[in-house]
């Protein structure tokens, strides 16, 4: 068993020409709860999708388990996501089943439990998440913040050694948001399992998580506990958790000089 | 001027080659749809599950617009053949018009107008929610759980949908030349049983149909599943729906019929 569940040494990612990820480092040891925060379209998400194996690196490696995704069979790429649980931005949930038959597609899908097994894991993983009573729903009829925790219920249905959350606090309110920053972390250490949050949200994100790996313009560009990179005073961690609207990030997009702009008029 | 030529050439060149790269992307979904069929016949439910929605919510257009084409048929028919004095070849006229052509190709249509654009719709929008993309990282292939048993949905229903509209549209005919005209009805049902041949006429329409029904659910599914995943993307998706199967299914039937007659 490797120390770090998922590894990746020196990655780089290229979309459509563009450099993504210039050659990215991180460590997610075993029962940890780690962040990767950076600025919108940094490619936090990416990531994800690459330790998943949905998108090949340019360049480098993701270990998973101590295997190298991208050289995987198809059938070996499916079998390490059985270990993985991943929960989308805004839930994904399928909208033709209902909540219970949600939670119980993983496990009708790759198991050959019998129904009334099924039942109970799923009234067990929804009464985790406080949704029990919810179980005959459709997803059209909940609010964002209780189909986030019906994805969650579903992401950890099998009891994955990795959970991975794609901004699970976009668009929530407080009392939601700290339901979920709650589970989180109550999930990871009941099941011991590993979780990576993919977010931008400093104050929530600083309260609950081992680690943070900032990223921006595809690399790294700060590591460290919650406490070390709130003392930090790298120029762009300082600007990220002051949400200050200038500095290493500009506040404007690249641009000719405003007063040659202007001077040239409307016929340039 | 040059520039421009050079300009518009490669514009034209662009759009050939995104064409046919997007033919080869439709011919491997199509291929690795049918390859991965297996789940759709392993767990026949959800196969069945979506034959209701293709299949079963299509009836009532289907039905309707079979009843109405009937209609129609016995009365221009009836107007022509009674200037030949032979009007009582109405029921054959009606009944081989709907079995070669109006049955397969109507119902193809309107298919293509209510299943497959609510296939693509659909679709597109599971992938913009990224409901297929979580079905990957759940470790299932969505072409197999989501895309097959649909497709093998709408080639089943098809030509039972088919058969359903030239039935009903000889009813409709029926309808309108024997109680409303005054057509012998014994004539009406005799010739028409005399003249239409279970191979040539049925069997041959039977076959447009399959071949529709492949071609329409196909269409639909790939449009969907290449959808941009955004509102707009989808929505241009569901429109090129019914163009291509629209063009698809009038251009195979005349290759169909051609190769039939010959």
């Amino acid at each position: 068993m490797t120390e770090n569940i998922v590894e990746i040494n020196n990655l780089s990612f290229a979309y459509n020409n563009r450099l993504l990820h210039k050659g990215i480092n991180m460590r997610f040891p075993r029962g940890k709860v780690v962040a990767i925060m950076g600025g919108s379209g940094s490619g936090k998400t990416t990531i994800l999708r690459l330790i998943g194996g949905q998108l090949k690196p340019s360049a480098g490696e993701v270990r998973v388990d101590g295997k190298v995704v991208h050289k995987q069979s198809r059938q070996e790429i499916y079998r390490l996501r059985r270990k993985m649980g991943m929960l989308f931005q805004f839930g994904a949930l399928f909208t033709d089943l209902s909540v219970f038959d949600n939670v119980a597609f993983p496990m009708r899908e790759h198991t050959d439990l019998p129904e009334s097994v099924i039942r109970d894991l799923v009234l067990l993983k929804l009464n985790a998440v406080g949704l029990r009573g919810a179980r005959d729903l459709m997803p059209s009829e909940l609010s964002g913040g209780m189909s986030r925790r019906v994805a969650l219920a579903r992401a950890v249905a099998l009891d994955p050694a990795i959970i991975m959350y794609d901004e699970p606090f976009a668009g929530l309110d407080p009392i939601s948001m700290g339901v979920i920053v709650n589970l989180i972390r109550s999930l990871n250490d009941a099941l011991g399992a590993t979780s990576i949050v993919v977010t931008h949200d400093v104050h929530e994100t600083f309260a609950f998580v081992d680690y943070i790996y900032f990223v921006s313009d595809g690399v790294v560009v700060a590591e460290g506990t919650p406490d070390d990179l709130s003392k930090s005073d790298l120029p762009f961690v300082h600007q990220f958790v002051h949400g200050e609207a200038d500095g290493p990030v500009p506040f404007h997009y690249a641009a000719p000089d405003y007063r040659q702009d202007l001077l040239r008029g409307a016929n340039a | 001027m040059l520039n421009r030529l050079n300009r518009t050439l490669r514009g034209i060149g662009h759009r050939v080659i995104d064409r046919i790269w997007r033919l080869g992307r439709a011919s491997r979904f199509f291929l690795s749809t049918l390859v991965l069929s297996g789940e759709s016949f392993r767990r026949l439910h959800l196969t069945i599950r979506e034959m209701y929605f293709t299949g079963v919510l299509s009836l009532i257009i289907i039905m309707v617009s079979a009843l109405f084409v009937g209609m129609v048929l016995g009365l221009q028919g009836y107007n022509t053949l009674q200037k030949y004095g032979s009007s009582d070849a109405i029921g054959v006229l009606v009944a081989l018009s709907l079995v070669r052509e109006l049955g397969p190709v109507v119902t193809a249509l309107l298919f293509a107008g209510r299943a497959g654009t609510a296939i693509t719709a659909e679709i597109g929008l599971m992938k913009a929610t990224e409901q297929l993309s979580a079905m990957e990282m759940m470790a299932v292939n969505p072409i197999a759980r989501v895309v097959a048993p649909r497709f093998w949905a709408g080639v089943i229903s098809m030509p039972f949908l088919a058969a359903l509209f030239s039935m009903v549209g000889v009813f409709g005919g029926y309808l309108v030349a024997v109680p409303l005209i005054g057509v012998d009805e014994g004539a009406f049902w005799s010739q028409m049983q005399s003249s239409v041949d279970f191979h040539e006429d049925i069997v041959n329409g039977v076959i447009k149909s399959c071949v529709f029904g492949v071609v329409c659910t196909i269409i639909a599914l790939f449009e969907g599943y290449d959808a941009p995943p955004t509102a707009e993307g989808v929505s241009r998706a569901t429109t090129r729906t019914v163009v291509n199967s629209s063009l698809a299914v009038l251009g195979l039937d005349f290759v169909l019929t051609s190769f039939m007659l010959n």
